[in-house]
């Protein structure tokens, strides 16, 4: 099918497979996810799939990603995969409890059952939701239906994802890990929604690992909403790692209380476009939020950041750091906001982007962009977009080290910066190890996964 | 070693070195001197193979190799040093990987076995006494921060690791405080044997005292002009180049 299909058509594409599987949509759903859904398609079929006439998506086409005839999945299907097998995808060493979520759908891990303290939750979307409705009071108050038409789409079809709580006060010794796997006979479509709570001086890391399986199209639309509370402290990684072929619309919304630290590691390892949206809303004094990104592009790979950071309480701090690597012909965008409101007194926001283009062919935009009403703030930003340095590229060589391998050296170098605020430190080496891999151009895929794939 | 014949190169069309004839036999101690914007660095660089100058003219052999048609990794492998008047800084990559990868890029060169990790620390330490590196450094990514004289102890600290056949010392001595010239020049001294040559390019004769030559040219719009003993040192020092530069129709 050609691309330059019209973009209604594109869309009502959508509107018309709601309105047929709605029926199925709304069965056997809990009424905290069906109460949002008619108000979220609405604001779908108002806004439509966005084109690069909607400001927030300047820099992706997103229309070419939706043209395949996907299948959905709206009912919870049978497990295919092993998932004993499965979950043999691990990080070495790193002691995790784990989970995993199959086309968007969630599977508890059976076969080890962790080791999660007394009244921690992690269990799926739908059945918590059912069974234990006051704990997603605030479901869908992040994430606006109205902002944005990949949410809206996302709340519209939302069946299931993973739900993870951590009630006040505990802390949780060993992280948590997500494999998010896309698995099917057809180009499939996949709708995953998140949620996770976590109480009043709770503690928690999560890491996210996104893979596709096998060769189809996959398009992947995930919201997750994270709620940390007073004196919180949340450590959030997402490992991406999926093929050529697959689309990702990765959507996090955070809001942090007083005194609470959240920082997100985004690292794109792999994947054919990504967009990863990345919401903070700084609600109580004294919070602290922290953003590093990483991406490894090669080939026509599109990967695009657009991070928001509202600053509406006093005395927080956010602070940014992404950097991306880009090869061949492949593309990268950054777009960063800070939005300081008025009574944000002492505010300090920091922002950087830094960008590798490894050919003439590779490009790289990105933008800052400061809202500031109050007055009492400090707030930096700063992008470059360069070359391999050519004085230590001939530094290296000149102590006998090879070409290759010293731009390798560089590379790492590079994005050792990022790679180093990693606090896990299995998964700091795990991660080294999969940026060595894919920067030697060796596919960095999970390797003691059973499922191998070579794509 | 090295026979460097009619040597000319020039950048972006501009040329630098002009005609330059230099013979460097096993043990021998050249040291080149020369005004600013002389081509002093120009030729280091091209000795090590930096690619941005084009040579345009003449031939160097190396070791009876043709060294010009080499990449800068083959000719340290083989046993150039450059000690850089400018050593670059670069952020990420720590030292100690720095160092073992460039070690062991050296070992593999010459059909010996790779040094571990332990082994190198070892290797490490020994050398650091040498030129009196401190660990405070060694831990830090290459030349991140570094002082100007921290940066040229480095510079010989390399070469005591590297242990190279011809190691060509570009202005180590400036920006060096006296007791760090004195580490450094034991540091080239420690390594000198038969077999092994120096070229030192210097503003000043004072390292000369502590490296001492066997010959002095200087270098001079692109060309070596005067080659004498180390007593031209002492009169560069007393008349400055003026008088180079009138009897070179300036
Ligand atoms: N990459 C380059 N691009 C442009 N000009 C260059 C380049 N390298 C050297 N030059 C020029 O060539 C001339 C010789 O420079 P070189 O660095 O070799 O001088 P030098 O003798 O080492 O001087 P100094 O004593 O100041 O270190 C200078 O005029 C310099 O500006
Ligand atoms: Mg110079």
């Amino acid at each position: 099918m050609s691309v330059l299909v019209d973009k209604a058509d594109l869309s009502l594409k959508y509107t018309a497979h709601y309105n047929e599987v709605k029926d199925e949509l709304f069965a056997n759903s809990s009424d905290i996810l069906n109460a949002q859904r008619k108000k979220a398609f609405q604001n779908f079929v108002l806004q439509g799939i966005p084109t690069r006439k909607n400001e927030n998506y300047k820099y992706t086409n997103l229309n070419p990603a939706f043209v395949p005839d996907f299948k959905f999945i709206h009912t919870r299907e049978e497990k295919k995969a092993d998932m004993g097998e499965v979950f043999r995808c691990d990080v070495p060493q790193l002691n995790t409890n784990l989970a995993l979520v199959f086309n968007g759908w969630f599977y508890k891990n059976e076969t080890e059952k962790g080791d999660l303290p007394e009244g921690v939750i992690l269990d799926s979307l739908d059945s918590i939701s059912k069974e234990r409705p006051e704990l997603l009071e605030k479901y869908a108050s992040l994430a606006n239906v109205e902002e944005d038409p990949m949410v809206a789409l996302n709340t519209a079809f939302a069946k299931d994802g993973f739900f993870l709580y951590v009630p006040k006060n505990v802390v949780v010794e060993s992280p948590i890990q997500i494999i998010n796997l896309l698995q099917d006979e057809k180009d499939t479509f996949s709708t995953q929604r998140n949620f996770i709570l976590v109480e009043d001086g709770a503690k928690v890391q999560v890491l996210l690992c996104d893979h596709t399986l096998n060769l189809n199209q996959y398009l992947n639309n995930s919201v997750t909403e994270i709620f940390a509370g007073n004196n919180a402290e949340v450590e959030f990684y997402t490992l991406q790692n999926q093929h050529n072929k697959a689309t990702n619309i990765n959507s996090v919304f955070i809001d942090q209380q007083r005194d609470s630290r959240v920082t997100t590691h985004t690292a794109s390892l792999h994947g054919g476009l990504i967009r990863n949206n990345l919401q903070f809303a700084l609600n109580g004094e004294n919070a602290e939020a922290h953003m590093f990104g990483m991406s490894f592009m090669d080939k026509k790979q599109h990967v695009d950041n657009f991070t928001q950071v509202i600053h509406a309480a006093p005395h927080c701090e956010s602070n940014q750091i992404y950097k991306n690597v880009l090869d061949e012909k492949s593309t990268g965008a950054f777009a960063g906001r800070i939005h300081v409101v008025r009574d944000a007194q002492k505010t300090n926001a920091f922002q950087r982007n830094n960008n590798l283009l490894l050919t003439d062919e590779a490009t790289m935009q990105t933008k800052p962009q400061l809202i500031i009403d109050a007055d009492d703030v400090k707030c930096s930003h700063g992008a470059t977009v360069g070359q391999i340095d050519e004085e230590a590229l001939f530094y290296l060589r000149a102590r006998g080290i090879q070409e290759d391998k010293a731009r390798l050296m560089m590379m790492n170098a590079f994005a050792h910066e990022v790679v180093k605020e990693i606090k896990l430190e299995p998964l700091r080496d795990r991660i080294d190890e999969l940026v060595d891999k894919r920067l030697k151009g060796e596919v960095a895929r999970c390797h003691d996964c059973a499922y191998q794939c070579d794509c | 070693m090295l026979k460097i014949k009619d040597l000319y190169a020039s950048v972006e069309g501009m040329e630098i070195l002009k005609g330059i004839n230099l013979e460097v036999k096993p043990g021998e101690v050249h040291a080149i001197m020369g005004p600013n914007g002389s081509g002093k660095s120009t030729l280091a660089n091209v000795l090590a193979g930096k690619e941005d100058y084009e040579i345009t003219n003449g031939e160097v052999v190396f070791e009876g190799e043709d060294l010009l048609e080499k990449s800068p990794e083959e000719r340290a492998k083989e046993g150039i040093f450059l000690s850089f008047q400018y050593p670059v800084e670069i952020p990420g990559v720590p030292m100690v990987n720095f160092l073992k990868t460039s070690v062991n890029e050296h070992r593999k060169h010459k059909g010996l076995k790779e040094l571990t990790a332990g082994e190198f620390l070892k290797l490490m330490r020994e050398k650091m006494d040498l030129v009196d590196m401190h660990t405070k450094l060694t831990n830090r990514m290459v030349n991140e921060g570094f002082s100007g004289g921290e940066k040229k102890k480095n510079e010989i600290f390399q070469m005591a690791l590297l242990e190279p056949k011809l190691a060509i010392l570009d202005e180590t001595d400036s920006g060096l405080d006296i007791d760090a010239l004195k580490t450094v020049a034991n540091g080239v001294n420690a390594l000198k044997s038969p077999e092994r040559s120096t070229i030192v390019v210097t503003h000043y004769q004072r390292l000369l005292d502590y490296i001492v030559p066997d010959f002095v040219h200087i270098l001079y719009q692109g060309k070596i002009v005067k080659t004498a003993g180390k007593e031209l040192a002492f009169q560069l020092e007393e008349k400055g180049y003026d008088w180079i530069k009138s009897e070179n129709g300036n």
